[in-house]
């Protein structure tokens, strides 16, 4: 296997063992969903006006918890030393780490959306665009949150910068993501918000690799 | 660029520095004095009435706001491209006033919202978008105080910042293309009344003028921080 494929099959599998993040994201997402509806109160029709930006802010809210440790274990052990020698372009590294955070988060969060559409009272075209946008924009926040994860790997309390860096940046997707859901609930075309979601996420996987790459070798000390 | 890195030297930079501050100084009491008086003596308008006075306080806050912030980019730019080692400094130094600029901004504006559009706060996209700025300036001096390393911090702030410049126009027109209130340009297009447009253009570059005067004196004070501390570890050791 090539080491790119070595090394995103690594961390999907730490990211999926007992204590890896994608349960905790996955459980810290229903559990938002659960809470809202105490919160707001449980008017169905309500709860389908507002269900499209709770559950993505939930869902960014949910990648943002696991995206601390991003390369801060490899760091504290010394395996991003090693990962960094290795003939793998650190830019394709970050890259690896992005497609895995991706796969074990967004991904994962974006197949259980629609049971939480569900519990939302979302009807089935807005379940829909939901799971669209959230398949096209999860991607950017594993990107601009690999920027801000390697900025703050050296970080003893990084998890608690982290939300206030990337949060501002990653304003967009919530922007487009749940605008397409409303422009679904009022019966117009997602189309627009859904493309330019996807370029959002076009924009920042293509990017970040590079940011992060050169704030990971900044924090290696090269 | 050869002028540029002339002031990389701290020393070149204070004794340019010595010399501008004064005049800036100078400059900046004057705009604000005239700009205000002129500003307390326009008619006032036919719909604000005299609320059209909180024009010249809280356009020229978001303009310095935004220079505050390109400031940072181009320092950013010269720190990680060129090493520039006092860009590092400047970029640090303008944050905190970029960012009490964007309040200021926010301040007035919700004050001018209140008798105008009869509420302190709409979701609007200007609004929005000067709010997340807001936290751009919150996030970039957060993380220049996280790390300990200066010359790491210094990096990676300038990394942030860069990304922010990227993201700035992206965040802009997805809040533009998402609800709007406030109103559009209408200075360069030439929609402003003239009587206005002139405090207004003063006042403008009084607070430009605010921001770099206090800009190089925040430069100034941390370069004589270090000399300090450098002195003291000497005569320690």
């Amino acid at each position: 296997m090539s080491p790119f494929f070595t090394l995103l099959a690594r961390d999907i599998k730490l990211a999926a063992r007992s204590g890896g993040s994608a349960f905790l994201a996955l459980s810290f997402f229903a559990l938002v969903a659960t809470l809202v509806p105490l919160g707001v109160g449980a008017d169905l029709r309500l709860l389908a006006r507002v269900g499209g930006g709770v559950l993505w802010v939930g869902a960014v809210l949910a990648a943002l918890l696991s995206l601390d440790r991003l390369f801060q274990g490899d760091f504290e052990d010394g395996s991003l030393d090693l990962i960094a020698l290795s003939p793998l372009p650190l830019e394709l590294t970050a890259l690896a780490k992005m497609l895995a955070h991706w796969l074990s988060t967004g991904a994962a969060l974006t197949l259980l959306s629609p049971l939480l559409a569900l519990l939302f009272n979302l009807p089935p075209a807005a379940t829909l665009t939901l799971f669209l946008s959230l398949l096209l924009g999860t991607p950017a926040v594993s990107a601009v949150g690999a920027i801000g994860a390697s900025l703050t790997l050296s970080l003893k309390r990084g998890g608690l910068i982290l939300p206030l860096i990337i949060l501002p940046l990653l304003s967009p997707a919530v922007i487009f993501g749940a605008g397409a859901v409303s422009l679904t609930l009022d019966r117009l075309a997602s189309g627009g918000a859904l493309g330019l979601l996807a370029a959002f996420s076009a924009g920042a996987v293509l990017l970040s690799p590079f940011a992060a790459a050169a704030s990971v070798r900044l924090n290696l000390g090269g | 660029m050869n002028w540029l890195f002339r002031y990389a030297n701290p020393h070149n930079f204070m004794r340019l520095s010595n010399v501008l501050l004064p005049i800036t100084a100078v400059a900046t009491a004057l705009c604000l004095g005239v700009g205000l008086y002129l500003g307390f003596t326009v008619p006032p308008d036919y719909q604000q009435g005299s609320t059209v006075l909180l024009l010249f306080i809280h356009v020229p806050a978001d303009v310095a706001a935004e220079a505050a912030y390109g400031a940072i980019a181009i320092c950013s730019l010269l720190s990680l491209v060129w090493r520039h080692p006092l860009s590092d400094i400047a970029g640090r130094a303008a944050a905190p006033f970029g960012a009490v600029f964007t309040a200021l901004g926010l301040i007035t504006g919700a004050l001018w919202g209140k008798p105008m559009w009869g509420t302190y706060w709409v979701w609007d996209a200007r609004l929005t978008s000067f709010l997340l700025l807001l936290f751009l300036f919150f996030g970039y001096m957060a993380l220049w105080n996280a790390i300990e390393d200066e010359v790491r911090a210094a990096r990676a702030a300038a990394i942030l910042a860069l990304v922010g410049v990227v993201n700035i126009p992206i965040i802009k027109f997805s809040v533009d293309w998402w609800s709007t209130l406030h109103q559009g340009e209408s200075i360069v297009s030439g929609k402003i009344a003239p009587v206005y447009l002139a405090p207004l253009l003063i006042m403008m570059l009084g607070y430009i003028l605010l921001f770099v005067s206090l800009w190089m004196l925040r430069i100034r004070t941390v370069i004589l921080e270090r000399r300090a501390r450098t002195l003291m570890q000497r005569s320690a050791a």
